[in-house]
């Protein structure tokens, strides 16, 4: 067999092992899936009442201000599912990292990148998975995006591009992390993000610095993005913005990532 | 002189600091193929670094390196798909199954479905965890741990195995059990670099053994040829009367007196001819000993010539 292909194969096998893995250690995905769902449901039963009436002309009319806000707060919680998926993704990398397992696989003639490509493919999956049942929880209680086929292809392609650069940025994290307890903590300010961006409440309503931070911060041009696209509104330059910011902190994540896993072990 | 067929592991000058720390201080070490070799020295003395080295985890910053006929820097994965790896940590994941972790390593080595699910079986049942094969190995004992440990690292069916300190922290029966296990595997051909902090393990397994201290190796033999080579070894003389001591102390002036035990220690190389001499010396002063017994150095003796100091269990105890 080429390179290629082992590569390719031993990448599948590390693959197959973190999904085993995730089955063997549920309590940490749901904990992860149930962190959004409760912000979810707090902010619409107990804030979106009164949040939701202050939106007037956010958007489409039919809706009362609950479900207003419903509509509103869904994309912003959508990210923050991501955020707190990839905390699971340090915690698995770290686990792997400061466990012996690490050097049993570098002692191995496989493909050096299998095993980073193993946890980030696996991370793919578990978020994409935790989006489902965040965004059906919405759908549940009455999100309804206004979204046709193209624009719900948009959806998945904006979340995929952010999820691979959120967990790329996690896997560095959970590489860099002395410990597996540190690794998990690391990656916790990403669920911060939405609310210090459009997630919960449009940035132009905050005071001025932080209303400068939550303009450009990363999180807001995502957020948008897909708040257009699930309630059918214009996109305009967030997109390019969005793309070129997954785009970037993928590639620094990638490259950061790569180095501490290629010198790591110097003792 | 090195003989690349013959030798499995060649390290010729290997050096290694970490900062400014000098760890392995031109370091030669030549371990012949399907042989035991075992590498002895206390805490800290560089054992570890040495096994990290040799098996492609870190780089040497000096050193002619060789293992099963492959160059460490020129062709670091002919060395990887020659070797297995048992570290003091134990490599296994602990939230997957004793057959999972086995099996990954099959896919891992590629061996395909059908010599995967076999080599799998086997080794389950050679290590004794066969019951164990579907519980999560958090469930696993500390002697089932390596013995799991042991058995991933053999799915590849490795040429040279590297153990580093396979039984520290075991109790004697998984000692036991682990030996036996090595035992089996140096049967098979399998060459073996074994550390270990234990004098005994060292004795009991190995075929030659080099004695590490501080980065360097202070003595390399076999455990019977360093025994010799010390100092150390004497011959034991007790009597049962102040007088036949006192007689046979003027005969032996050499030997080292413990007056309260009655008891004489004439140093000795182990050889009938010095026993001879000593027992002629007795007869001439006419004295009987009431009991003689011949002590060959162990090979704490030996690391305590060779270096000066104690083992750091000695240390501790005294």
């Amino acid at each position: 067999m080429s390179a290629l292909s082992y590569a390719v194969t031993d990448s599948t096998t590390m693959l197959r092992r973190n999904l085993r893995r995730l089955t063997r250690y549920p309590s940490l995905t749901l904990m992860l899936i149930g962190m959004p769902i409760v912000f979810l449901l707090l902010f619409v039963y107990v804030f979106g009442g009164q949040l939701g009436a202050g939106l007037s002309h956010q958007l489409n009319a039919g809706h009362t201000g609950r479900s207003r806000y419903l509509n509103y707060l869904t994309p912003g919680i959508m990210l923050m599912t991501v955020a707190a998926a990839v905390q699971g993704t340090a915690i698995v990398v770290a686990m792997d990292m400061t466990g012996g397992i690490i050097d049993r696989f570098r002692t191995m003639p496989i493909a050096r990148a299998s095993v980073l490509t193993g946890h980030v493919l696996a991370s793919m999956i578990q978020t994409l998975l935790s989006i489902a049942v965040v965004l059906g929880v919405a759908i549940a209680l009455g999100f309804r995006p206004a979204a046709n086929a193209a624009d719900w292809l948009g959806v998945l392609g904006v979340v995929l591009l952010f999820a691979f650069a959120l967990i790329w940025l996690a896997t560095a994290l959970g590489l860099a992390a002395k410990s597996v307890e540190t690794a998990s903590n690391t990656p916790m300010f990403l669920t911060l993000l939405p609310f210090l961006g459009s997630g919960f409440v449009p940035a132009s309503t905050m005071p001025v610095g932080l209303r400068q931070f939550a303009t450009y911060q990363p999180f807001t041009p995502v957020t948008e993005t897909l708040r257009a696209l699930l309630t059918g509104t214009q996109v305009g330059d967030n997109a390019t913005l969005a793309i070129a910011w997954c785009v970037g902190i993928a590639l620094a994540s990638y490259i950061w990532a790569r180095h501490l896993y290629s010198h790591r072990g110097a003792r | 002189m090195i003989d690349g067929a013959r030798y499995a592991i060649e390290a010729t000058g290997l050096r290694k600091s970490f900062g400014e720390t000098l760890v392995l201080d031109d370091v030669d070490l030549a371990v012949a193929q399907g042989t035991v070799f075992g590498l002895l020295g206390p805490n800290g003395a560089g054992k570890t670094t040495i096994v990290r080295i040799l098996s492609t985890l870190i780089p040497a910053d000096a050193g002619e390196l060789r293992v099963a006929g492959h160059d460490l820097k020129r062709d670091p994965d002919g060395v990887r798909s020659a070797i297995g790896v048992t570290g003091q940590v134990a490599a296994v994941d602990e939230l997957c199954t004793g057959a999972d972790n086995l099996r990954l390593m099959a896919d891992l080595n590629h061996l395909g479905r059908a010599v995967g699910r076999q080599r799998v079986s086997e080794l389950l049942n050679a290590f004794e965890l066969a019951d164990a094969a579907r519980r999560p190995v958090s469930t696993y004992s500390g002697g089932m741990r390596r013995r799991l440990d042991l058995a991933m690292t053999l799915v590849g069916s490795p040429r040279v195995i590297f153990l580093d300190e396979p039984t520290t922290g075991l109790d004697p029966r998984g000692r036991r059990t682990m030996w036996h296990a090595i035992r089996r595997l140096a049967a098979d051909g399998i060459t073996i670099f074994l550390t270990t902090q234990y004098l005994d393990e060292a004795d009991q397994l190995a075929d030659r053994v080099a004695v590490l201290d501080h980065g360097r190796v202070v003595a390399e033999g076999t455990p019977a040829e360093l025994k010799r080579r010390i100092p150390g070894g004497h011959i034991r003389l007790e009597f049962d009367s102040d007088d036949a001591l006192e007689a046979a102390a003027q005969a032996l002036v050499n030997a080292a007196r413990e007056q309260e035990t009655l008891v004489l220690r004439v140093p000795s190389d182990g050889s009938t001819a010095t026993l001879r001499r000593v027992l002629i010396m007795l007869d001439e002063v006419g004295v009987e000993a009431a009991q003689v017994s011949v002590n060959t150095p162990d090979l704490d003796d030996v690391f305590f010539a060779v270096t000066g100091h104690g083992t750091k269990q000695e240390v501790l105890a005294s």
